[in-house]
């Protein structure tokens, strides 16, 4: 489960609106109360929700396709059971995002096409590829750690069906970051070559890790607002910072290093990775990453070839109405 | 070409033998049977089940939040419908 970079938001469209109603809506929000769909909520706490909640789907859906891509080669039957079980659940958080999206009003079906027709963002993380086994251990506990952090907060989002989702999310994440670190404890306590591919792993994923938190707090744009909407509680220097925290030492307890010469610890104890190549990150957002053609080449492959199915099941149900009204005619 | 939309089921499971079916989310589906599988893999990998429930989301007819003034706050002034406003002296002891 992943989010990042979603703070954006639409404040634009609050003008237009009833002040009044906009006022009381504040105050719910001010005194913690939960939004629910049918609750009167400004266009653009509509708006922004609609694409984070259904950016963090797509995030899910497309998420399973780095680590499929391990599913048949898993070294052991035990690995193979666990990493199908992960892939499952992320098809699961997918659904129950795209039902929490769907209460705002836009159906699933419009959400994935925009998707497939890459009009819609997901998490830049899965545009990098997942060249060994190692990656497996590292996306588990470094990629479903970040989210972890990102996910936290949101289970105490304004927006009622988000936050229910998130919570059952979480309950489920942490055997993925689990097994993950499990993988990675076993490659560092394995041969040379086994502690050289984890290290290779960690290299490759730790600067793109960092990122799936989004910019920099200074250049974060509308951030403000969904602050204010209760929507993002911590902002993404303060969840990165987290994370390198809590990272750190789990990096050293398998005895690898972190790919940052110039991180050190602070003398608050706080550990101050350091400067992030933000072109990067625009560059893979962009659609330059490594593999950003590959995934939505896969997503549509994938939509393509399951529309006779979906048919199919829709002129059985069509048929089985009709006779029923056929029988309850006679 | 847009994906033609399915329609959505309310999902109800039953946890445990005595407990009520609990709202757990929604699905797309196009018919019950459809439902009721696609309910068990997305809503109850855990074991959380031993009953699942599917309705039609269109069948649910939902209270307006807008006049949940005058549907619920008759019941908050009537605090004479709770034990604790009635007193009972000590000695009478649990009742």
């Amino acid at each position: 489960m992943y989010t990042q970079a979603l703070n954006t938001s639409d404040a634009d469209d609050r003008n237009v609106e009833d002040a009044a109603r906009a006022a009381a809506f504040q105050a719910r929000i001010d005194v913690d109360e939960r939004i629910e769909p049918n609750d009167w909520m400004p266009a653009a706490y509509r708006k922004t929700l609609t694409r984070q909640i259904s950016q963090h789907a797509h995030s899910e859906i497309v998420g399973m396709l780095p680590e499929g891509n391990w599913i048949t080669r898993a070294p052991t039957l035990r690995r193979k059971a666990a990493l199908l079980a992960k892939v499952q659940d992320e098809c699961g958080h997918g659904l129950y995002l795209y039902a929490a999206a769907e209460t705002l009003g836009t159906s699933r079906e419009e959400l994935v096409d925009a998707m497939l027709a890459g009009k819609a963002k997901y998490s830049s993380i899965f545009n990098y590829p997942t060249l060994t086994w190692a990656d497996i251990g590292t996306i588990g506990w470094l990629v479903d750690g970040a989210a972890i952090m990102n996910q936290i907060p949101l289970c105490r989002c304004s927006y009622g069906p988000y936050a229910r989702a998130m919570i059952r999310v979480c309950k489920e994440e942490s055997f993925h970051q689990r097994q993950g670190f499990e993988i990675m404890l076993m490659l560092c306590r394995g041969t040379d070559e086994q502690k050289a591919m984890a290290q290779d792993a960690l290299n490759r994923w730790w600067w793109p890790v960092l990122m799936m938190f989004g910019p920099p707090d200074k250049v974060s744009q509308h951030s403000d607002t969904s602050t204010k909407w209760k929507i993002k509680r911590f902002s993404n220097d303060e969840l990165r910072q987290k994370f390198v925290d809590a990272t750190v030492p789990q990096a050293q307890f398998l005895g690898l290093t972190i790919p940052d010469p110039e991180m050190k610890q602070d003398e608050a104890g706080y550990w101050v990775p350091g400067p992030i190549d933000w072109e990067e990150f625009k560059q893979v957002l962009a659609g330059n990453g490594p593999c950003n053609r590959d995934r939505l080449a896969a997503r549509r492959k994938a939509h393509d070839e399951g529309a006779w199915v979906r048919a199919a099941a829709a002129a059985y149900a069509e048929k089985r109405k009709r006779r029923q009204f056929a029988q309850a005619a006679e | 070409m847009a994906t033609p939309n399915s329609p959505l089921w309310e999902v109800f499971i039953r946890s445990r033998n005595g407990l009520a079916h609990k709202h757990v989310g929604s699905l797309h589906a196009a018919d019950a049977t459809l439902a009721l599988q696609a309910a068990r893999d997305i809503y109850t990998r855990r074991g959380e089940g031993l009953s699942i429930w599917v309705v039609p989301s269109s069948a649910i007819t939902a209270s307006d939040p807008a006049e949940k003034g005058m549907m619920f706050e008759p019941a908050e002034s009537k605090i004479y419908r709770h034990p604790t406003f009635y007193d009972v002296p000590e000695e009478v002891g649990h009742m």
